[in-house]
């Protein structure tokens, strides 16, 4: 008896003692990425910023993702102007399809779909290029040259995300609209000039600028957990392997996560 | 001069120590050799020479200055003084040869047209021909070459002392013997402090001394010249290469952690 009640102590303290090692271990990794990121706009904002790194990033992350997102944003478009038709025609209000296709996409799907499209395909590269960096010695390289990897690598990368994702997402949201549209007149036989009016009426200034806010905001988000685990992967090429995967991970739900802030945020 | 007090060195509370008390004086001017087993810790001990690993406890003097007590920006007028030749060169992919040797001039805002002439003399200083080796990637170009970027790279700027890790690992016999000429020769001429970690002891011939790690501590520093008649137990089954003696079998390596990550606790 005495003893099946100690077993059970010792089964809640160990279950007591995981979740505690796991809370720990999780604030640790946080801390250290807040760490991280300090020393990356310290030095964004004291050291000279490298235009010609930035322009390679800028290239890297945006004009080579530029053919996915087109792809992605025209689906989504003609998608959600189908969707919007079987919904509307109960209630005769097929007019609005225009500006609903418009606005879902600007204010969300546009800047979401980009972020975690640009996610895969270039946060995961940034975390794979970096994580071979590290596994191989070249950052402790730079370092022995009296090169700051923040000044170097890191910066010209979160800065670059951030400021090309918003192009992106334009892209996103027009070629949504074109798909939206190509249904709407050649499928679904509703008025072309109805769907770009309803359009010009709906969608406001404010309304774009949110969206873009939304998408800026994505590709810091990508980009700094994609330059935080690759410069901290270790053990080979299991390690740029696993950081890969943990940083679209961490990335994707850190944008659907900050997704749900920034509309409370941005369009009361 | 590089000195060596009580240097210990594990990488968490609870592991194994790689390094326990270790002493060495490097004299300035000369090359000291670093030999022991594989997994004994020599990288970690270079690596804590130049700065980029900080030992648990102990001292490193460069020149009179403990290099453990520096931080940050301090530590680039020690990155300024040491070059690190990486054991597998440490070039970066995305740079032409050109490029990595002339990284650190370009990165401090000098014109290209004033970095060439500099890259082509280190270049040849390594035995490279830079016209053919310039435009390469590192992908392009052999692994003797790298390791010859890598010497070139680091001696652009003009350091007074060099560290080697394991420079000919990985190269055929002909290879090795260039670079170890190599090594010799760019120390002569420059009059460097040169600390190398060698396995091959071909090596013996081009240096002035050599020390032995193992089980945690030096156990032997000596002359090059003199090595093969020392009588210490360890460097006789060493450099032998004999199964039986003091030396035991080689033990599991701790990975080296590429670096600290900040932590609040």
């Amino acid at each position: 008896m005495f003893s099946s009640v100690l077993s059970v102590i010792g089964m809640i303290q160990s279950i007591i003692f995981s979740i505690g090692a796991y809370v720990v271990s999780t604030l640790d990794t946080i801390g250290s990425f807040f760490l991280f990121m300090w020393g990356v706009l310290k030095t964004a904002f004291s050291s000279k910023l490298r235009l010609h790194q930035l322009f390679e990033q800028m290239l890297a992350i945006g004009v080579q993702s530029l053919s996915i997102i087109l792809l992605t944003g025209f689906s989504t478009g003609a998608v959600l102007a189908w969707q919007s038709y079987i919904g509307f025609k109960r209630f005769g209000a097929e007019d609005f399809i225009g500006p609903v296709v418009a606005l879902s996409l600007i204010r969300e799907l546009g800047p979401v779909l980009t972020g975690l499209m640009v996610t895969g395909r270039a946060g995961s590269a940034m975390t794979a290029e970096l994580g071979t960096m590290s596994i191989t010695e070249q950052l402790e390289a730079l370092q022995t040259l009296c090169i700051d990897v923040n000044q170097y690598l890191m910066v010209p990368r979160i800065l670059g995300a951030t400021i090309i994702i918003p192009f992106l997402a334009v892209f996103s949201m027009i070629c949504g609209i074109i798909g939206g549209y190509l249904i709407c007149i050649n499928v679904l036989h509703i008025n072309g000039e109805q769907y770009i009016s309803g359009i010009k009426t709906f969608v406001e200034l404010p309304d774009i600028m949110g969206g873009l806010c939304k998408a800026a905001a994505f590709g810091f988000i990508f980009s700094s957990v994609g330059c935080y685990k690759g410069f901290y992967t270790s053990g080979g090429a299991k390690g740029v392997g696993l950081a890969t995967t943990q940083s679209v991970v961490i990335s994707s739900i850190s944008i659907l996560i900050a997704d749900y802030f920034l509309t409370t945020l941005l369009f009361k | 001069m590089i000195e060596l007090i009580n240097v210990r060195k594990r990488f968490s509370d609870d592991a194994d120590w790689i390094t326990d008390g270790v002493n060495l004086t490097i004299p300035e001017g000369q090359t000291t050799c670093i030999i022991g087993k594989s997994g004994e810790g020599k990288s970690v001990l270079l690596k804590q020479i130049i700065g980029l690993i900080k030992p648990t406890s102990g001292s490193i003097l460069i020149d009179g200055v403990d290099i453990t007590k520096l931080d940050g920006d301090e530590l680039k007028h020690v990155f300024k003084k040491i070059g690190y030749v990486f054991q597998f060169a440490a070039l970066l992919d995305s740079l032409t040869v050109f490029e990595n040797v002339g990284l650190p001039l370009l990165e401090k805002g000098i014109p290209k047209e004033e970095v060439l002439p500099i890259v082509k003399e280190k270049l040849t200083l390594v035995n490279l021909s830079p016209e053919q080796t310039m435009d390469k990637y590192p992908s392009e170009i052999s692994g003797g070459m790298k390791k010859r970027v890598g010497l070139a790279r680091t001696l652009i700027v003009n350091p007074k002392i060099i560290l080697y890790d394991e420079p000919t690992t990985g190269l055929d016999p002909i290879t090795t013997r260039i670079i170890h000429e190599l090594m010799f020769t760019t120390q002569k001429k420059l009059g460097l402090t040169a600390v190398v970690i060698s396995h091959d002891i071909e090596i013996f011939k081009y240096v002035d001394r050599v020390a032995l790690l193992n089980e945690r501590k030096i156990q032997y520093v000596g002359d090059a010249k003199t090595i093969w008649e020392s009588d210490n137990p360890y460097v006789h089954q060493f450099i032998r290469g004999l199964t039986e003696g003091p030396i035991q079998t080689e033990r599991t390596k701790e990975e080296m952690p590429k670096r600290k990550r900040p932590s609040w606790r």
